[in-house]
């Protein structure tokens, strides 16, 4: 059986993939992380999940162009030089009249 | 090629990665088999050569070092045979291919370990050698190798450092402790130069087309040289290369050219210690197989 490894560096932070081990039953595979992924000392918690229980999901298809949920979504730059420009404030912008 | 691979190809050299669930030309995979394949072994070679020297280290501080030591190489191995397995070539079928000698392993573990010397100038210079190696691996465009290589490189380090404190407690001991060093430097000096290969331009070299190593041969060579030459020099320690000089004006290092059919000679089996280690390997291989039957016995 494989099993992927997930390993705490430090208390508070969070289970990162480390790698893999395979191993006849859970209980090697115990032994066999606590080996590889933890005789430093360099990790405070590993997590041991059988490959197979593993659920992927790899494509985020985007047909309605979601762009309105994330910042690049918007763009002011023009727009708001237009309203500075219209409320006479060019000057009080950041960086003076040569602002964004 | 076809059209699909080319596309891989293109993405690869464009600094892409490629996860193993993920379409990759058939090339590609047979390379990264190989490749990563010898990588393994030459870990779990790697340990023998120190194996020689743990009854007879100096020190028990020493003697825990040197375990823990080739305790991380195994570990290595195991990292590594893992990369390998989920390519599509099982462990057992790579550990058969190295014992019958189908499968290569790095050409420094062909070489015998004379003194404790040895133990210093391996752990020191043949390790700084594969880091140089092993860092042009960290970007990869196969991404779970290059991402275990982060762990290696990180344990590597320590290696490194042991080898380092080995040497300058010799070098700063009596006369003939400095001569060990010395004589060991002298014998390992070739295969170190050895090491990264011929000098083939990054271009003609199918490991960097495939961007499965981010530079050329000679450039790790170059790179060895600059980080330890001078590291060897200011200890008074002579490289037994009378040609061996920086070239200030074009920024490289020139040197006596390796006997390069010698390397392919040594890295085919016919080293110096290529038999014997072979042969302990098919040994342990035999003596531990009971141990596989029953832990699978029980496990089912």
């Amino acid at each position: 059986m494989i099993f992927e490894v997930f390993r705490q560096e430090r208390k508070g932070q969070p289970f990162q993939h480390a790698g893999s081990v395979v191993a006849p039953d859970e209980q090697f595979a115990e032994i066999y992380a606590r080996e590889q992924y933890g005789r430093r000392q360099e990790s405070v918690a590993l997590w041991l999940v059988a490959r197979d229980d593993v659920s992927e999901i790899a494509e985020f298809p985007d047909e309605f162009d979601l762009k309105y949920r994330r910042v690049d979504g918007y763009s002011i730059k023009t727009r708001l030089r237009e309203a500075r420009e219209r409320a006479g404030t060019l000057d009080m912008a950041p960086g003076g009249s040569d602002a964004a | 090629m076809d059209a699909r691979a080319n596309e891989f190809l293109e993405y690869v050299q464009s600094g892409g990665q490629v996860e193993t669930g993920d379409w990759m030309p058939d090339e590609y995979r047979a390379r990264l088999v190989k490749f990563i394949e010898m990588h393994g072994n030459s870990e779990l070679m790697g340990v023998l050569p120190e194996r020689d020297w743990i009854l007879r280290a100096p020190t028990l501080q020493r003697k825990l070092a040197l375990t823990a030591k080739i305790q991380d190489e195994v570990g290595h191995a195991q990292l590594i045979y893992r990369v390998v397995e989920d390519l599509g070539k099982p462990r057992g079928a790579c550990l058969d291919d190295l014992v019958s000698g189908k499968a290569k392993f790095h050409n420094v573990f062909h070489y015998p370990t004379k003194t404790w010397g040895d133990v210093g100038v391996i752990a020191w210079l043949v390790d700084a050698a594969a880091i140089v190696s092993q860092k042009a691996l960290l970007k990869c465009s196969y991404a779970p190798y290059a991402r275990i290589m982060k762990k290696i490189c990180w344990e590597e380090s320590f290696h490194i450092l042991h080898g380092r404190d080995v040497i300058l407690a010799m070098v700063t001991g009596t006369d003939e402790q400095f001569e060990l060093v010395q004589e060991a430097l002298d014998r390992w000096w070739e295969p170190l130069m050895h090491f990264h290969g011929n000098p083939i331009p990054a271009e003609d070299d199918p490991m960097f087309i495939w961007r499965i190593k981010s530079q050329g041969n000679e450039e790790a060579r170059q790179q060895f040289l600059d980080g330890y030459v001078p590291q060897i020099r200011e200890l008074g320690l002579v490289v037994p290369d009378p040609n061996l000089r920086k070239d200030e004006e074009r920024g490289v290092w020139l040197y006596t050219e390796p006997d390069w059919e010698k390397l392919r000679s040594v890295v085919t089996g016919h080293g110096p210690a290529s038999e014997e280690r072979l042969a302990f390997r098919r040994l342990s291989r035999q003596d531990v197989a009971w141990v596989e039957r029953v832990v699978l016995a029980e496990a089912a």
